[in-house]
């Protein structure tokens, strides 16, 4: 099975993407993840306002097969988030990179050079390694 | 060490449908193909077929089978007939479950041998043959056909009918529990009314090439392949016990809520029951209990069971119900505490979360 792998976003190796644009950080997962959770059932996002700390958790995923926690890509403050999936997880499936993100993060450091993340390129040749 | 895992007959036939395989009990199956929640569908509104090779075969035939099986378990087996299954569990010495199982008579041969077909989970299959090997005499010969033969589960509303176009004998005439071997694709095969999901259906059990044909056949008839992901949806919606989960060797039948299957009254004696006895007079301390939650969170093996803040018990299994939309879950609760309606809680990653004491199973079927 083939994925996309959208060139403007940077990778977590534990499949969280964020799409940065200026202050503003869009987190989602990534289309393989949601491909091995399989039929998402529950999303536990956290509220407005919570500050994120890079690569450390801030809410889960749940399938009828696995738990997985979702790890922040960047540092900085949630201003938005996708309530609208809380309420339909499944619809995860149909659009991770587009209508199915999960939070938006304003940046602490707008001049983050986001060293720890992956390009497409690096992040796909991880999973299909895998 | 790792040991390789073994594949059944119908593993090249899975892997080309994309099906996504995982380790289980030693061998290698397919966990979902087109997804669980599809495919649990299927199963509940139609037909979905199951590869169940991995489970553990065995058949046995000598003199006084069914009398020596007697005092491995406590359901009554005297009047059992040809034809005739009984879903049991092995009990070890302090009445804890070796493995649930069926046993299914199959009479006399032609000549004069007794024979008696055991279908046991593939993860206790090592177990349960050295504990029947220490257990039966020498009048009764044990085969092993757990990796010669193929178990095929086909199972919903449309089962019978999807399985009858490629059998020659009538399978409607086939009561629940009921078996027989008959013609299937022009060979013999073993047709068993059960099954592990709630719904009608049969299992089947074939030679390799026949299992193949058959499997193929059933997908060209609309047959929805089914992986070990809706197989544990079903079985849980339907509140029958996963061996190693939701009942083990530490666990007895009647606090399992498996009391249906304890014929103390007519059964002589057998392995374990002076400790079923005392239960059975004093009650059990703890009972498995369905348990209802709310929102969408899965209560998982092993997350905690509270009540006034105590931790009491602990989940065995939970899904969260395709079928009725709401979280489910199995657990042992202290026996006050397992009334239908009484509210606990379910610790979900350090916070806590109501659930009901609701009745079993969790869906039915249709009469």
């Amino acid at each position: 099975m083939s994925f996309e792998y959208p060139e403007d976003l940077k990778y977590m190796d534990t499949h969280e993407y964020a799409r940065l644009d200026g202050e503003i950080a869009t987190i989602g997962i990534t289309a393989f993840a949601v491909d091995q959770l399989g039929d998402i059932v529950f999303l536990e996002l956290p509220d407005i306002g919570t500050a994120l700390d890079k690569g450390e958790a801030f809410g889960t995923v749940e399938s009828v097969k696995a738990v997985e926690e979702l790890k922040a890509p960047v540092t900085g403050t949630v201003v938005d988030r996708n309530d609208a999936l809380i309420d339909a997880p499944e619809q995860l499936a149909d659009d991770p990179y587009g209508a199915a993100w999960l939070v938006k993060v304003r940046l602490d450091q707008v001049d983050d050079d986001m060293e720890d993340t992956l390009t497409a390129e690096e992040y796909q040749a991880q999973v299909e390694g895998e | 060490m790792t040991e390789s895992l073994r594949h059944t007959p119908l593993y090249d036939l899975e892997t080309e449908l994309n099906a996504r395989m995982t380790p289980f009990s030693g061998w290698e199956m397919p966990v979902q193909f087109q997804g669980i929640k599809q495919e649990h569908q299927a199963v509940r509104e139609k037909a979905g077929i199951f590869d169940i090779s991995h489970m553990g075969k065995f058949l046995l035939q000598g003199t006084d089978v069914l009398p020596q099986l007697q005092t491995l378990v406590p359901s009554d087996l005297s009047n059992l007939q040809p034809g005739q299954a009984q879903y049991t569990v092995l009990l070890n010495p302090i009445g804890g479950i070796v493995d649930d199982l069926i046993i299914y008579n199959q009479g006399t041969n032609a000549q004069g041998t007794e024979q008696v077909q055991l279908i046991v989970n593939a993860a206790t299959a090592r177990k349960d043959w050295a504990w029947l090997q220490s257990q039966v005499q020498d009048r009764v010969q044990m085969t092993d056909q757990s990796e010669a033969m193929v178990l095929l589960a086909v199972q919903g509303p449309e089962a019978v009918e999807r399985l009858q176009a490629f059998v020659e004998e009538d399978l409607g005439a086939i009561d629940r529990f009921g078996h027989r071997v008959a013609t299937v694709l022009g060979q013999p095969g073993f047709f068993a009314r059960t099954g592990y999901t709630g719904e009608d259906g049969f299992e089947v059990m074939v030679e390799p090439e026949v299992g193949q044909a058959l499997w193929r056949s059933l997908l060209d008839q609309g047959v929805a392949p089914c992986g070990l992901g809706a197989r544990d949806t079903l079985r849980l919606e339907a509140a029958m016990a996963l061996y190693g989960q939701d009942i083990d060797d530490s666990t007895t039948p009647l606090e399992a809520g498996l009391g249906w299957l304890v014929h103390l009254d007519r059964t002589p004696d057998f392995v374990g029951r002076s400790v079923l006895e005392t239960q059975k007079q004093e009650g059990v301390v703890r009972r498995l209990v369905g348990l209802q939650l709310e929102g969408r969170n899965i209560a998982r093996h092993g997350y905690p069971i509270l009540h006034e803040g105590d931790e009491v018990g602990a989940v065995t299994s939970g899904t969260l119900s395709p079928t009725l939309g709401y979280p489910v879950a199995l657990a042992y609760v202290p026996t006050p505490l397992s009334k239908v309606g009484q509210t606990l809680s379910v610790g979900i990653r350090g916070k806590e979360y109501p659930a009901t004491v609701v009745k079993r199973p969790f869906y039915k079927r249709a009469a």
